[in-house]
């Protein structure tokens, strides 16, 4: 057998099914087939329910208990490991083939030093003959962590995994996937609970070891701009189905599915200019009024257990034009969370002052604060959280009319929830279902639905679109675009993906560790940022590619 | 975070909210019952034991003070299913007739403790702040006490009767009812849709009614459940101190009791009312614990 015939993973016709129930299985995997050779960045690509972790779980023998393989066959260089118990599995993981877990913050354990943890992985993948004292160990464990791109290795070898950012976590899982010396890495969304300027370093830094190592890498990723950049081929998977396969270059100019095209259409990089509304191209007057202003926020949170306090925003201005678009664009930490918090009145800073029109936001006693709550709505970043699970759909809104007293009435009131359901593109249907019997997107959109109800004229939505794939995120969007339009509604909108601020902004207000670090118009941001960070930012943007195929 | 995490469940996602209201049909129901016999033995025992409250007349032919002293101490027989006792009472009929006496007290023992530990428990835990630094240190305080002997205690103030055995049972219980309910409330009170309620505009009042309150019943719930097993120890118990009924009366803390003294000889005057008693808190345990895991799905 030549390494030319054998890929280091070839998976045949795999098909994984769930049980549902005592006796029934739902396909979670359909006859999946898929390569990966030496020295190959293969992504597979697929949004929530599609099947993919299944899939790399499937490869790895770590299927869960409610899992079965139906069919189809699994090799690791010709060598069939379909059916083999977790004793012989263990042999392969680590040996063969290195796992690197989706959340680094939930994947180290918490009360063993890094340096531990990666020794451990050192020691299990040992091969015959080789010396295994404890100062070699450390030494391969130190190599090991340098491999994966931690400069400071004894320092981290010596950390609790508290003691580390997201980021370095991901480098020390890295380093213990490395320490086996494997063959083949696979990847479960490596980056995905990581902010943008982490996750370029650590995508270049994969990468990096492909080309050094000459080993295959298996990344599993829901962003399509991720593995447009990297990969040498492209796997495009939706319900347990592979329904697109190729090289990045051909997948983007000679898109053969309608789903793949969807999904590029859907991805915020491919649109260069912003989101036109369905009623024609919205032209915002350079000199409108001011609706909301913040003037030096200012807040401090004390740590608990401990003396030091973190500044979650100093001095932070804000001011929002009517009918306008101004984003908040952050990584985790920038205080932008804090800021929406405090720009609706759940929270109430140390300092600063929030005017809404001309009226005093801050400083307010509750029942005043009831008051504005009719001009000014928050949406929530987790639809999945926001809605009360109890609640039918017709109740959650009306729920604000009920609060207020408004629309009063059976008939009136029904009306005017149909009305608020019609707007967000859901119907009557919708009305007695409960949360959990509608998807993310739906939730959110009845989570808009809610909002609106009142008529506010600002609407502050802390990420929206985050929790949601893709293509939902286009959907919500448009619709956010489109109400916008017809509602004349300015937004406050928070998020941390520069390529939505693109494609719905008017201003932009770039924030780090709670400071503002720029803020002006979209385009003069965009091109031509005044400061270090804005620029680091935007050249982390997923999807460079997808850019350039989208402008042709 | 975002969402899109593969976990084992989210593959069926759009798939199980369709099957949800199927696999809820009374058919589909009754066929996972059958694969656990115990629980419905449970329920069976439960649901008898209830009948014994309710119409004791109905499930045997013998008066529980109808005595014979020429039958005494009778053993188990197709005649009298428990025997008899000193005075030729039939045990099974005292046993029926004492299921009333003993299981409302514990129903109020439980709904005493139930009511006020809920109310005790939203209070401290919507409220917050030293009015929960307060209550729950009470709580502390009230806990620290063996609930036996809280109940012995406040059984002795008031006076001895079955009522107040279940007033006694029901003071005892309120501490852990007002910790679960607590603990309860401040996980919901955090909760995105309870800051969205405020959002909108709902008062303070309304979001504790509508939100609060629905969302933190369900493990209270399968505490009482839970409780009633206890309660109706604590009840017997009790009753076989002597704190309780009289002794005519028939109640099964008593009725072990009674039979106590001649547990050497005539053994089943003590046993049967006692394992009776046991089956039925076993039960209860049982099925306090599948409403736990119904909730937890």
């Amino acid at each position: 057998m030549s390494a030319d015939d054998d890929p280091l993973l070839r998976i045949a016709d795999l098909a994984v099914d769930y049980r549902t129930a005592r006796r029934s299985w739902t396909p979670a995997v359909d006859g999946v087939s898929l390569r990966v050779g030496p020295g190959e960045f293969v992504s597979l690509v697929g949004e929530s329910g599609s099947g993919k972790t299944t899939l790399v779980q499937g490869a790895l023998g770590l299927l869960p208990a409610a899992a079965r393989i139906r069919g189809g066959s699994i090799a690791y260089s010709g060598v069939d490991v379909t059916g083999w118990n977790d004793r012989r599995m263990a042999l392969v993981r680590g040996n063969y083939v290195g796992f690197i877990p989706q959340d680094p913050n939930t994947s180290l354990n918490p009360v063993k030093k890094i340096g531990q943890q990666v020794v451990e992985a050192v020691r299990f993948n040992r091969r015959a003959g080789e010396t295994g004292d404890a100062a070699r160990l450390r030494e391969d464990a130190l190599h090991s962590l340098r491999t994966a791109g931690l400069r400071d290795a004894e320092r981290v070898f010596q950390q609790y995994p508290h003691e580390l950012s997201g980021g370095m976590k991901q480098r020390a899982l890295i380093a213990i996937a490395l320490a086996g010396r494997p063959k083949i890495i696979v990847a479960d969304e490596p980056t995905s609970a990581l902010d943008v300027t982490v996750q370029k370093v650590i995508l270049d830094h994969l990468v990096g070891l492909r080309d050094e190592l000459g080993i295959g890498i298996l990344l599993v990723t829901h962003d399509l701009g991720v593995a447009l950049d990297r990969s040498d081929r492209i796997l495009v998977m939706r319900h347990g189905r592979i329904v697109e396969e190729g090289p990045p270059r051909q997948v983007l100019e000679h898109t053969a599915d309608d789903y793949t095209r969807r999904l590029l259409e859907a991805a915020p990089a491919r649109h260069s200019g912003p989101l036109e509304p369905a009623t024609g191209p919205r032209r915002p007057s350079a000199d409108a009024p001011a609706v909301l202003r913040a003037r030096g926020l200012t807040k401090t949170y004390r740590l608990r257990g401990r003396h030091n306090e973190l500044q979650a925003l100093d001095t932070v201005d804000l001011l929002l034009r009517e009918g306008t678009t101004h984003a908040i664009v952050g990584e985790s930490g920038a205080g932008k969370s804090t800021l929406a918090s405090i720009l609706a009145g759940f929270t109430t800073p140390d300092a600063g002052t929030v005017h809404a029109g001309d009226r005093a936001l801050t400083g307010l006693r509750r029942g005043r604060l009831r008051e504005l709550r009719r001009d000014l709505q928050f949406v929530f970043q987790n639809p999945y959280t926001s809605l009360d699970p109890r609640f039918t759909v017709g109740r959650i809104v009306a729920e604000p009319l009920r609060a207020f007293g408004l629309a009063t009435g059976r008939h009136e009131r029904a009306a005017r929830v149909t009305a608020l359901l019609r707007a967000v593109a859901l119907d009557d249907s919708h009305l007695d279902r409960l949360p959990n019997q509608l998807s993310g997107g739906q939730r959110q959109r009845v989570a808009i639905a809610r909002a609106l109800a009142l008529s506010p004229r600002i609407l502050v939505l802390d990420e929206p679109v985050s929790a949601l794939d893709v293509s939902v995120q286009a959907q919500i969007l448009r619709l956010l675009v489109d109400l916008q339009a017809e509602l004349g509604l300015s937004y406050v909108f928070v998020t941390h993906d520069l390529g939505v601020v693109r494609l719905i902004a008017d201003d932009v207000t770039v924030m780090r560790d709670g400071v503002v670090v720029e803020t002006g118009p979209v385009e003069r941001v965009f091109h031509a940022p005044g400061h270090d960070y804005t620029r680091e930012l935007l050249a982390a943007i997923p999807g460079a590619g997808l850019a350039r195929a989208g402008a042709q | 975070m975002t969402i899109d995490v593969d976990t084992p469940a989210t593959p069926v996602l759009p798939a199980a909210a369709g099957q949800r209201p199927v696999a809820r049909s009374p058919l589909r129901r009754l066929g996972a019952a059958a694969r656990q016999p115990i629980l419905v033995l449970s329920w069976i025992i439960v649901l008898v034991v209830l009948g014994w409250a309710v119409a004791p007349q109905l499930f045997t032919a013998h008066g529980p003070y109808d005595g014979n002293t020429a039958a005494s101490f009778l053993p188990p027989g197709t005649e009298h299913w428990f025997g008899t006792d000193r005075l030729g009472r039939d045990l099974f009929a005292r046993s029926v007739y004492g299921a009333r006496t003993t299981l409302t007290a514990t129903l109020l023992a439980v709904l005493i403790a139930f009511g006020i530990g809920t109310v005790v428990g939203l209070v401290s835990g919507f409220v917050g702040g030293i009015v929960d630094t307060v209550i729950m240190r009470l709580v502390d305080v009230f806990l620290a006490i063996p609930s036996l002997l809280l109940a012995m205690v406040v059984v002795s103030v008031l006076g001895y009767s079955t009522n107040n055995i279940a007033l006694a049972v029901g003071i005892s219980a309120i501490a852990s009812f007002a910790r679960v309910m607590r603990a309860e409330v401040l996980v919901v009170v955090h909760q995105d849709y309870v800051r969205a309620a405020y959002g909108v505009g709902v008062r303070r009042l309304g979001v504790m009614l509508r939100h609060v309150v629905p969302n933190s019943l369900g493990s209270v719930v399968a505490l009482a459940a839970l409780e009633v097993g206890s309660a109706v120890l604590a009840v017997a118990a009790l009753g076989f101190l002597g704190y309780g009924a009289p002794p005519p009366q028939p109640e099964w803390g008593l009725l072990v009791a009674e039979g106590r003294d001649y547990v050497a000889v005539y053994p089943w005057a003590s046993i049967m009312p006692g394992a009776a008693l046991a089956i039925v808190v076993v039960a209860t345990h049982r099925i306090s614990t599948s409403l736990r895991k119904d909730r937890r799905r």
